[in-house]
C-alpha cells in the first residue's frame, strides 16, 4: 500500500523522466502543455472525497497501486485474441493502440474518402503538427481535471482522426485500445483526437477491451471537435478486466447546428468513470448521450455527464441505463448547465436503474443549473427491481427463470442499445454484453 | 372414462392472512371443458393462478395432482413444460422483450422438455403466421414487444395465440372474455373451440355466462367465498344467469322467504 502523496510522487518522476526525450521530440507548444499539465496535476492532486464531482467515488484504488509505464515491449499480443476485439467488416479504418502504443501490425485502413485523415497521433506529430496545434489539449480542461492533467502530460500515442469540410464516411472507424498487463499493474494513457470540420459525418467506435488477467490502468482522454452542421455519431465500449481501472474523458465541442451522438457502454471493471462533458458553445447544436452501465460482483462504475448549452436554441437528451447485479456500486451523475445567452434550450435527462441484487448500490444525482429564463429542462431517476409479474409471465409459458431473467435484463438494456444506429456495432456491443453477463455473477 | 388428468382435493390457499380458497375440489379428465363461475372475490383467479404456480398465494391444506403427480411441487416453468396453460386475466406488458422470440423460446423449451426437436426460426414463423391467421391477428403484432401497446382485445388474442402454439394439455382460461366486444369474443373462442380435443381438457374461468354460448362446457362449478358450491351441466351456466349468485348465496345459508 501507498500513501497518496508518494504516489502522486511517482507520476511527477515518470514526467521528469520524460521530459529531456520529448523536448527532442516534439514542438515546443506541446511540452509547454504536458509541463503545465504536470503542474496543474501537482496544484490539484487526486480527487478526494470532498470534491463534490467526486463524491461517490473513491480513487483510493488507483492511488495505492504503484502503476509502472507500460513499455514497448508490452504490446505484443495473441492474434486469436486481438480478434475478439474488433468489430466486423466493413469498416473504413480500425486502428489498434496496445497500452497506449500504436500497433500498426493490427491497424487497417479500408476505404477512406479523399482527404481524410486517420493515424497515429505522434506519428503526424512527427511529420507536421501545424494543423494539430488549435486543437490538441485545447478542450479537455487539465486545469481543473487531475486525471486529464495526468494524461496530457504522460500520453505516448493515440489516435487522429481528421474530416476535411465536407466530408462523408458511410462506415465507421474503430479505435481499439487493449490493455494488457501480466504480473506487474501498468498505466496507459490513450488519447485520441477527432477534428469533424463543417458539414462532415462520420460514425466513429472506441473500445477499450483488456486483454491479459493483470491490473492495468487506462487512462484515457478523448476530444472532439464538431464544426458547424458536422453529425458524428460516437460509440464506446467498455470492456476491461474485473481487477483494471477505467477513467475515460470524452471531451466534446461543438459548433453550429454540430450534432453530436454518443452511446457510452460500460461493462464493467474494478474501479471506471466515464466522464463526458459536451460545449454547445453556438447556437442550434444538438448533443445525445446515451449509456449503458452493467456492474457485478464488487465493481464500482460511475458515469459523470456535463452539458453546457452555452449558446440559444440547443438541445440535449441524456438517458443512462445501469445494471447493477452482485454487490457492485454505480454512480450517475448528469450535469446540465444554461448559460444566461442559452435561451430556448431544451434539455432533458432520463436514468433508470436496474437493481439484481439486493447488496446492489445506485447513487444518482441530476445537477442542473438554469440561467436563462425561456427553456425546458427536464430530468428523471428511477430505481427498481426485476418485475415479479414479467417474471412469472415468462415462466408459466415454460421459460426457464435463469433464461427469463435474462431476457428481461437484455430488454432493459435494449432500450438503450438499439439507439446504436449502425446494424454491425449494435449487434457487437449486444454479443459483449450477453457474454459479460453469461460469465459474471448477477 | 378417461383417467383423472387434474384432482384437486380440499384445497386451502391464503394470501397473507386472509384465506381465499376455503376447501375446494375439482376433478378434471381429458377431453373435458369445466366452466368455473363465480362472483368477484370469490376466488376464481385464485385457483387458476394457484394452479399455473404463482409464488404470491400460500397453500395451506390439500393435494393437487396433475397426471398423477404432485403439481404444487413443481415450479411454473415445469408446468407450463408439463402441458400447463394459462390465459392470463390481465396479461403482463414486457417491453423490450419481442412477442415472437420469447414465444419461441418457450415453445423450444416446452418440447425440450418433451423430448422433440427444437424448431428454428423458419419453421417457428411458418407455424406462428398459421396460429395468427386463425386468431385474425394483426401480423404487425408479431414485431411488437410482449403485450406493449396492445389493445385489451389484442391482449386477449395474444393470449389465445400463445396457447395455440404451445398447445397445451390442460389450458385455463382466467377471464378471457372481459374487455372483448362480441367480434373478438367470436374470434377467441373459435381460437379456444379449435383447441378441443380428447386429450386435451380445458377449464373456462368465467365472471359471465355470455362466453359459454361460444365456449359450451361440459361442467359447470360455481365458487362463492372460496368454496365449490354447485355443480352440474351447461344448463347451470343459463340458470345463474338467469336467477344471479344471489340466488345460490341465498339458498346456502337457507334464506328466510322474501318479504
Amino acid at each position: 500500500m501507498m500513501n497518496v502523496m508518494e504516489t502522486e510522487d511517482i507520476y511527477r518522476a515518470a514526467f521528469r523522466e520524460r521530459e529531456s526525450q520529448l523536448a527532442r521530440q516534439e514542438p515546443d507548444w506541446l511540452l509547454e502543455t504536458r509541463q503545465q499539465a504536470m503542474e496543474a496535476f501537482g496544484d490539484l492532486g487526486f480527487p478526494q472525497p470532498h470534491d463534490e464531482d467526486w463524491r461517490f467515488t473513491s480513487v483510493a484504488p488507483i492511488t495505492s497501486v504503484p502503476f509502472q509505464p507500460a513499455g514497448r515491449d508490452s504490446i505484443h499480443c495473441a492474434v486469436e485474441l486481438m480478434e475478439t476485439a474488433f468489430l466486423p467488416d466493413p469498416l473504413a479504418a480500425r486502428l489498434v493502440f496496445i497500452n497506449g502504443l500504436f500497433s500498426p501490425q493490427f491497424t487497417k485502413i479500408s476505404e477512406l474518402p479523399a482527404g481524410v485523415q486517420v493515424g497515429s497521433l505522434a506519428s503526424a506529430l512527427a511529420k507536421s503538427d501545424g494543423w494539430l496545434r488549435p486543437y490538441l489539449a485545447r478542450s479537455a480542461d487539465y486545469r481543473r481535471h487531475a486525471f486529464t492533467a495526468l494524461n496530457t502530460a504522460l500520453w505516448e500515442d493515440g489516435a487522429y482522426v481528421h474530416l476535411p469540410k465536407g466530408t462523408r464516411l458511410t462506415r465507421p472507424i474503430h479505435l481499439v485500445f487493449v490493455s494488457a498487463a501480466k504480473a506487474e499493474p501498468l498505466v496507459c494513457y490513450p488519447r485520441t483526437l477527432v477534428v469533424a470540420e463543417p458539414d462532415t459525418e462520420a460514425t466513429l467506435v472506441e473500445s477499450y477491451v483488456g486483454l491479459d488477467s493483470g491490473v492495468c490502468f487506462s487512462n484515457a482522454v478523448t476530444e472532439v471537435v464538431a464544426g458547424e452542421n458536422a453529425v458524428l455519431d460516437h460509440y464506446r465500449l467498455q470492456r476491461e478486466n474485473a481487477r483494471s481501472f477505467h477513467i475515460g474523458t470524452l471531451q466534446v465541442y461543438q459548433s453550429r447546428s454540430a450534432q453530436f451522438t454518443s452511446c457510452s457502454v460500460s461493462l464493467g471493471g474494478a474501479l471506471v468513470r466515464n466522464e463526458i462533458n459536451a460545449v454547445l458553445d453556438a447556437p442550434g447544436a444538438v448533443c445525445t448521450l446515451n449509456g449503458l452501465f452493467l456492474g457485478l460482483g464488487h465493481e464500482h462504475v460511475d458515469n459523470h455527464t456535463s452539458i453546457d448549452h452555452a449558446k440559444p436554441h440547443g438541445s440535449s437528451r441524456q438517458l443512462y441505463n445501469g445494471i447493477l447485479g452482485g454487490e457492485s456500486a454505480a454512480v450517475f451523475h448528469g450535469g446540465i448547465l444554461v448559460r444566461p445567452d442559452a435561451q430556448k434550450t431544451d434539455a432533458i435527462q432520463r436514468n433508470r436503474n436496474l437493481l439484481l441484487s439486493p447488496d446492489a448500490t445506485i447513487d444518482t444525482k441530476p445537477q442542473l443549473e438554469i440561467f436563462a429564463n425561456d427553456v425546458r429542462c427536464t430530468h428523471g431517476a428511477t430505481v427498481g427491481q426485476m418485475d415479479p409479474e414479467a417474471l412469472f409471465y415468462l415462466c408459466s409459458r415454460g421459460v426457464g427463470r435463469e433464461q427469463a431473467r435474462e431476457m428481461l435484463i437484455h430488454a432493459f438494456a435494449a432500450e438503450i442499445l438499439e439507439r446504436i444506429r449502425p446494424d454491425g456495432v449494435r449487434a457487437w456491443v449486444a454479443e459483449a454484453l450477453r457474454v459479460r453477463l453469461a460469465n459474471g455473477r448477477t | 372414462m378417461q383417467p383423472s388428468m387434474l384432482k384437486i382435493e380440499n384445497l386451502v390457499v391464503n394470501s397473507g392472512d386472509r384465506e381465499i380458497l376455503k376447501g375446494v375440489d375439482l376433478e378434471v379428465r381429458a377431453g373435458e371443458v369445466h366452466a368455473i363461475m363465480g362472483p368477484n372475490g370469490s376466488g376464481k383467479s385464485t385457483l387458476a393462478q394457484v394452479l399455473t404456480g404463482r409464488d404470491v398465494y400460500q397453500v395451506r391444506q390439500g393435494t393437487v395432482l396433475y397426471e398423477g403427480q404432485d403439481l404444487l411441487g413443481m415450479k411454473p416453468e415445469e408446468r407450463a413444460r408439463a402441458g400447463i396453460f394459462m390465459a392470463f386475466q390481465y396479461p403482463v406488458e414486457i417491453p423490450g422483450v419481442n412477442n415472437i422470440y420469447f414465444l419461441r423460446a418457450a415453445l423450444n423449451s416446452v418440447r425440450k422438455a418433451q423430448g422433440l426437436e427444437e424448431l428454428d426460426a423458419i419453421d417457428f414463423l411458418g407455424l406462428a403466421k398459421k396460429k395468427m391467421e386463425l386468431l385474425e391477428m394483426d401480423p404487425g403484432l408479431r414485431e411488437r414487444a410482449v403485450n406493449v401497446g396492445f389493445s385489451g382485445g389484442e391482449k386477449k388474442r395474444n393470449e389465445i395465440f400463445q396457447m395455440a402454439v404451445l398447445e397445451p394439455k390442460l389450458a385455463i382460461l382466467d377471464e378471457t372474455d372481459s374487455g372483448l366486444d362480441i367480434d373478438a369474443l367470436r374470434v377467441v373462442a373459435g381460437g379456444v373451440n379449435a383447441m378441443r380435443a380428447k386429450d386435451r381438457a380445458i377449464i373456462v374461468v368465467t365472471h359471465y355466462q355470455r362466453l359459454l354460448n361460444y365456449i359450451v362446457p361440459d361442467f359447470v362449478h360455481v365458487l362463492l367465498n372460496g368454496r365449490m358450491v354447485k355443480s352440474g351441466g351447461k344448463e347451470l351456466a343459463l340458470e345463474l344467469e338467469e336467477k344471479g349468485y344471489a340466488w345460490l348465496e341465498d339458498q346456502l345459508v337457507g334464506a328466510p322467504a322474501a318479504g
